[in-house]
């Protein structure tokens, strides 16, 4: 039996949570990746998924989009909500569900097409915009979001595949902005670019925050010092603390966190 | 097998070690320069007196020394959590203490002049508080060097007990200048004395706040540092 998750007393929410997760178990198969984890996300804040490798943190994480239900032998239990509401709920719209909740991954994926398409792909499918005009304004909005507009506007029709990793990284962020989400998950989104591109990514989520609920799973934990206001600790599938950046940094409470953070043995 | 409380980067522990030990070495010699210079004021031993304003520069160069190594720990490792703490409170530690030499050394300067006069009056009253002082910053050593926060808390609660002392020995002091006139210079010399000894109880006082924080993470309730009666500081 885990000990219980130790939880700060500065991330129970007053009010609604934007997402909330209760119990969730995660099976592939036999194997339990995720074992009863409870957490609130709050829409204001960027919250940092940390742990070490198979900790259960980026299985967890995408559940809060359904991208579990990708993988066949993945079983998802207890509850996930978004706003209120149960998102594995079977009337769920899992496509505006992942429209509400976008995804950036660990390795930049802009579609084989041109910057200007990666960008309308999203909202043309839903039905955002219905004049070229409006796209065009879509596309210019969610690239100067990005910080991207003023490198690419003069190249919106060459191929999304031929920008720099750092670039394509910031335009799979704008591809999730253009069909106005209201979280964004990021699985590791800087671990295959380099220190400059990796502050560029950095920025833009400090950019980002108050817009979006953002919650970003990384390896490297001065990075989830640096972005992040609350940061939740993943240990062998179980939540083990969830607190302030700040205090998780400074004084974790619990002896697993205190072991990871400064580089000890567990 | 390494420790269960080793980091797995090994050279990280040697980092902390050596920095621990720079401010060991530093408590080592503040102290001995306080104890000293109360024994050169109370023998009115000009030589040992010379000798700790000049030993005083070896503590001002192991503060650099700790400033320096504190701020490398901080760039190459990136402490985190007991790990940050330790590093920072050795920063404010190393200047503490550095300040409990300089009071040191400020009393060894004082004893030439004391010499010149007659006036023996305050020589058992400094003695008694110089050792008060001088146990206070052994025991916040002590408490630094076993990351202990139980004593780092008893010199913290130990302080007003100097305080106290402090005061009665004041007033004493600010009696016979008014009692005898002649006697303003060298009483004046021990009031900044004492009250060079007090600092240092509250220095002592503040190492043991830091090694309370960086043992626990938690700051010990703030209370007021002393010497209330010249009127120079007020109450929290």
């Amino acid at each position: 039996m885990p000990d219980a998750t130790v939880v700060h007393d500065e991330v129970v929410m007053a009010d609604g949570a934007k997402m909330t997760a209760r119990d969730v178990d995660v099976f592939y198969g036999e194997k339990q990746a995720v074992d009863k984890v409870s957490i609130d996300v709050d829409s204001h804040y960027v919250t940092a998924f940390i742990g070490p490798s198979g900790c259960g943190k980026s299985t967890f994480l995408r559940c809060f989009n359904r991208m579990n239900d990708t993988i066949d032998i993945a079983r998802v239990g207890g509850r996930i909500e978004l706003d209120g509401k149960d998102i594995y709920d079977p009337k769920m719209d899992v496509v505006q569900l992942r429209a509400r909740v976008g995804m950036v991954f660990q390795k930049p994926n802009p579609f084989p097409k041109s910057i200007y398409e990666n960008i309308a792909y999203g909202p043309r499918i839903h039905g955002l915009a219905s004049a070229k005009a409006d796209m065009d304004e879509i596309v210019e909005r969610s690239l100067t979001r990005a910080g991207l507009w003023n490198e690419v506007k003069d190249r919106l029709d060459e191929s999304g595949t031929a920008m720099s990793g750092g670039q394509q990284q910031r335009l799979c962020i704008a591809r999730a902005i253009a069909v106005d989400p209201e979280v964004i998950l990021m699985d590791e989104p800087c671990s295959a670019l380099d220190p400059i591109a990796t502050a560029r990514i950095e920025e833009l989520i400090d950019d980002l925050r108050g817009n979006y609920a953002i919650v970003i799973v990384t390896h490297n934990m001065q990075q989830a010092a640096r972005v992040s206001q609350r940061t939740a600790f993943f240990h062998l599938g179980n939540l083990v603390e969830y607190g302030g950046t700040e205090a998780i940094f400074t004084n974790p409470r619990a002896d697993r966190t205190r072991d990871y953070i400064t580089g000890r043995f567990g | 097998m390494a420790p269960p409380n080793a980091h797995i980067v090994k050279s990280f522990d040697d980092d902390l070690r050596a920095l621990r030990s720079i401010i060991g070495e530093m408590g080592g010699l503040a102290r001995s320069g306080l104890d000293r210079s109360i024994q050169s004021l109370l023998s009115f031993d000009m030589e040992l007196a010379e000798r700790v304003i000049a030993d005083d520069r070896r503590i001002d160069d192991l503060e650099m020394e700790v400033e320096a190594f504190a701020i490398s720990i901080i760039a190459r490792r990136a402490p985190m959590a007991q790990d940050l703490r330790e590093v920072i409170a050795a920063l404010k530690i190393g200047a503490l203490i550095e300040r409990i030499g300089d009071y040191g050394k400020n009393i060894s300067k004082r004893v030439a002049s004391i010499s010149d006069s007659k006036y023996r009056g305050a020589g058992s009253g400094v003695e008694r508080m110089g050792q008060m002082v001088s146990e206070q910053v052994d025991d916040a050593m002590r408490a630094f060097l076993d990351r202990d926060p139980y004593l780092a808390r008893a010199v913290n609660d130990q302080d007003e007990a100097i305080d106290d002392f402090y005061e009665s020995l004041f007033q004493t002091l600010l009696g016979e200048i008014a009692e005898d006139s002649e006697l303003t210079a060298p009483a004046t010399h021990y009031i900044f004395i004492i009250k060079n000894l007090e600092r240092i109880g509250d220095h002592a006082t503040n190492i043991a706040e830091m090694v309370h924080y960086s043992a626990t993470g938690e700051y010990l309730e703030a209370r007021a540092k002393g010497g209330d009666a010249t009127g120079l500081t007020l109450p929290l």
